[in-house]
C-alpha cells in the first residue's frame, strides 16, 4: 500500500522562553489522505498554527523547537532532515498558503517572477516554459485579465487576488500536500466563496491532501472532511465532519458548535458561551486543560490529564465525561 | 418618531486619485429599542457611515436626525448633548483605550466632561464595571492587563456612562475569538434588555448579525441596496447582491451547507474611486442589463416590509 501523503505522529513542539518551556504543540497525532481535507479547529493560542509551521518545518527558531515525533511526507519522515533538503521538499511536495496574502509575496517583485522562481527552483522548466506556466497557473487560479496581471506588483493587486497569486505558487509544482492556514480570514465574505471553491475544484482536480487551518466552523463544515479539535496543544477531538456537527463529543466542541450562530436556522435566544477564556501555555492546569471551563468537570479532571479514547468508529476524544456517558 | 433618522447623508473624502463617496445618499430609519443591523464587504461605506453619525467625519450633505435634531450642521461644543445620547464601541479594543489610562480613569472620563462629582463618578465606575462584568479591581489596572474580549467590556462600560440611547458598534467582535465573541454579544444583548439602549450593528459578519439584529441594512459601494427585517431578509432576500452575500456566509452545519444552492458571486468590489456608472453592482449582477449601467436605482418598498435598491426586483 502507498504511503499516506501526511502523517504525524506524536509531533511535540516547545516553546523556550525566558517564562519558562511552553508545549505548544502536545504530542499531535493526525493522517491525511489524498484528496482528503482535515480541518485544525481551535481558538487562538490552542497550537493550530504551530502545528503546521512543525509540518512544514518553518518555526520560529529560537523560541520554538520541535522536540518530538515524526513529520512522514509520503513515508518519509522530514522531521530531522537538514534545511536544504526542506529547501528542496518545501513548494514541490507540501505547499503553504497564509492568511495574511499580502506579505506572503514579496512587494518588489511582479507576479510572474515570483511565480516563474518557484518553478525554475523546483522543476526542470526554462525561463521561456516556466513563464508560459506561470501565465497557465493564473488562468487556473482564475485570475481575472490573468495576462495582464503577470506584470502586476502585489500592491497592485487586491487581497483576494494576492490570495490567488499565493495559491498559485503554493500549487505550482502539484505538491501533494497542501496547507492552507486560515487562507480566506482576510477575505470578504464573496471572496472568500470564490476563494474556497477554488481551493476545492484544485484540490479535487489534482487529489491533493489538504490541512485546512481555520478558527471558523462555518468553513469547516464547507470545506472539511474530517476535523480535529484543538485545544491548549492537545487534539482533544477528531471526527468526520458530520458526527462532528450533529454529535459533537468534547464539551469544548460543543461549546465553540453553540456560540457559532447558524444563518437560516431557528434562533437561539442565547448564544451558548464557553466561560473565561484559553488558558495562557504557561499556567496550563495540573489535569484537563479546559476543565477550568469546563460544564461536565469532575474531580478526576483537575487532577488527571485525559488521553484520547475511541468512543466509536472514525472517532477520537480527549474527555473523562465524553468517556463515562 | 425614530431615535436617528438618516436623510441622504453623504460623506466624501478627497483623495490624490480623486474623490471618493465613500457614502452616497444613505437615508436609513432606526426606532427606540430597535437593534438594526448593517452589513457589507470592505470598503462599502459601512464603518464611514457609523463615523459620520458620531460626527468623527466630515459630512458632505443630507441630515443626521438624533430624537428630531439634525446635528449636521452642528458644531462640536452644540454636540454635548449628542454625544451623551449616542456613543460608539470600535473593532479594536485595544486601540480605543489609552495605554497610559487606568481603566478607571478611561470609564470615568464621560461623567468627567459631563462634569460630575468626583463621588459620584466613582461610584458610577463600580456600576459599570460590574454590569459588564469585570471585577472591581478592574479599575486600577492598565489595558494591557487585558484580554481582548475583557477590553471590549471595557469599551462598553465607557459607551454606557452616561446612559445614553443609541450605541454604534462597529465590528465589536470581529477581533474576537468563538467563545469570548459569543460571551459578548450575550453582554450586549442583556444590557439592551436591562437599558433598552438601542444598537447600530455593524458587521462584515452576516451570522452574527443575523444572530443580533431586528433589522437589516445591506450596504455595497456607499448606498443601501436592501433594508429589511431580519427574517425578511435571511428568507426572502430581494437585491441580487443580498442574495449573493447570503450564499456566499459560511453555514455552520454540514448538512445545510452541502443542501443549499451556491452561486458564487464573480469578480471584486469595483474601486470606489471609479464605480461603474448607473447601479454600482452592474459590473457583478448577474440580471444586469443597459438599463443598471444607464440609471442608478434608489431604494423603494418592494412588499414584505423591505426596501431595496434595484431596477428589477
Amino acid at each position: 500500500m502507498a504511503a499516506l501523503p501526511l502523517e504525524v505522529r506524536n509531533l511535540r513542539t516547545t516553546l523556550f522562553t525566558r517564562r519558562g518551556e511552553m508545549k505548544a504543540v502536545d504530542g499531535l497525532s493526525l493522517t491525511v489522505g489524498a484528496g482528503e481535507t482535515v480541518a485544525i479547529v481551535g481558538e487562538s493560542g490552542c497550537g493550530k498554527s504551530l502545528s503546521a509551521l512543525s509540518i512544514m518545518r518553518l518555526l520560529p527558531d529560537p523560541p520554538a523547537r520541535i522536540v518530538g515525533g515524526e513529520v512522514k511526507l509520503n513515508g518519509r519522515d522530514i522531521v530531522a532532515l537538514r534545511e536544504e533538503d526542506m529547501l528542496d521538499i518545501r513548494g514541490k511536495e507540501i505547499g503553504m498558503i497564509f492568511q495574511d496574502p499580502i506579505s506572503s509575496l514579496n512587494p518588489v517583485a511582479t507576479v510572474e517572477k515570483q511565480i516563474v522562481e518557484v518553478l525554475m527552483t523546483h522543476t526542470d522548466l526554462g525561463r521561456g516554459q516556466a513563464r508560459v506556466r506561470a501565465h497557465e497557473l493564473l488562468e487556473l487560479v482564475g485570475m481575472p485579465d490573468a495576462a495582464r496581471r503577470l506584470d502586476a506588483y502585489p500592491h497592485q493587486l487586491s487581497g483576494g487576488m494576492c490570495q490567488r497569486v499565493v495559491i498559485a505558487m503554493a500549487i505550482a509544482c502539484s505538491p501533494s500536500v497542501l496547507i492552507a492556514d486560515e487562507p480566506t480570514t482576510a477575505l470578504d465574505v464573496t471572496v472568500q466563496a470564490q476563494v474556497l471553491a477554488l481551493l476545492k475544484k484544485l484540490q479535487a482536480d489534482a487529489g491533493m491532501a489538504m490541512i485546512f487551518i481555520t478558527h471558523d466552523l462555518g468553513v469547516v463544515a464547507e470545506t472539511a472532511d474530517r476535523v480535529v479539535v484543538m485545544y491548549a496543544g492537545r487534539k482533544v477531538e477528531e471526527a468526520s465532519v458530520d458526527d462532528l456537527f450533529e454529535n459533537p463529543l468534547h464539551p469544548y466542541t460543543v461549546g465553540l458548535i453553540g456560540a457559532t450562530p447558524i444563518p437560516g436556522a431557528e434562533r437561539a435566544e442565547r448564544l451558548a458561551d464557553i466561560p473565561g477564556m484559553v488558558p495562557p501555555l504557561n499556567a496550563l492546569p495540573e489535569g484537563c486543560a479546559f476543565a477550568p471551563r469546563c460544564t461536565r468537570v469532575m474531580d478526576r479532571c483537575l487532577a488527571e490529564k485525559p488521553d484520547l479514547t475511541v468512543p466509536g468508529p472514525g472517532r477520537l476524544v480527549a474527555c473523562f465525561a465524553a468517556e463515562g456517558a | 418618531m425614530s431615535l436617528l433618522s438618516l436623510k441622504d447623508v453623504r460623506v466624501q473624502f478627497n483623495t490624490s486619485g480623486g474623490v471618493v463617496r465613500a457614502v452616497n445618499g444613505v437615508s436609513l430609519d432606526l426606532a427606540v429599542g430597535e437593534t438594526l443591523g448593517l452589513v457589507g464587504e470592505s470598503g462599502c461605506g459601512k464603518s464611514t457611515l457609523g463615523k459620520a453619525i458620531m460626527k468623527l467625519v466630515p459630512v458632505a450633505g443630507g441630515e443626521i436626525v438624533v430624537e428630531g435634531v439634525d446635528i449636521a450642521p452642528l458644531n462640536r461644543e452644540q454636540l454635548t448633548d449628542m454625544r451623551r445620547k449616542v456613543q460608539m464601541i470600535f473593532q479594536d479594543p485595544y486601540g480605543s483605550l489609552n495605554p497610559r489610562s487606568t481603566v478607571g480613569r478611561s470609564v470615568a472620563q464621560p461623567m468627567v466632561l459631563a462634569g460630575w462629582k468626583a463621588n459620584a463618578t466613582a461610584e458610577r465606575v463600580e456600576t459599570l464595571l460590574r454590569w459588564v462584568g469585570l471585577p472591581s479591581d478592574a479599575k486600577q489596572r492598565y489595558p494591557h492587563e487585558f484580554s481582548g474580549g475583557q477590553r471590549q467590556r471595557i469599551g462598553i462600560a465607557r459607551a454606557l456612562a452616561l446612559s445614553p440611547k443609541l450605541i454604534i458598534c462597529d465590528e465589536p467582535v470581529s477581533a474576537l475569538d468563538v467563545s469570548v465573541r459569543a460571551q459578548v454579544i450575550n453582554l450586549l444583548e442583556d444590557l439592551k434588555s436591562q437599558f433598552g439602549v438601542s444598537y447600530l450593528f455593524i458587521s462584515h459578519d452576516l451570522s452574527v448579525v443575523e444572530h443580533i439584529a431586528d433589522r437589516v441594512a445591506v450596504m455595497y459601494l456607499g448606498m443601501l441596496f436592501e433594508v429589511g427585517g431580519r427574517d425578511q431578509i435571511w428568507r426572502d432576500p430581494r437585491h441580487p447582491y443580498t442574495k449573493a452575500l447570503l450564499a456566499a456566509a459560511p453555514i455552520a452545519n454540514p448538512k445545510l451547507a452541502r443542501a443549499r444552492q451556491r452561486t458564487v458571486l464573480q469578480g471584486e468590489l469595483p474601486s470606489p474611486l471609479n464605480p461603474p456608472p448607473g447601479c454600482p453592482f452592474n459590473s457583478r449582477c448577474p440580471l444586469a442589463q443597459d438599463r443598471c449601467r444607464a440609471e442608478k436605482p434608489v431604494l423603494r418598498p418592494v412588499g414584505n416590509g423591505a426596501q431595496a435598491a434595484c431596477h428589477f426586483v
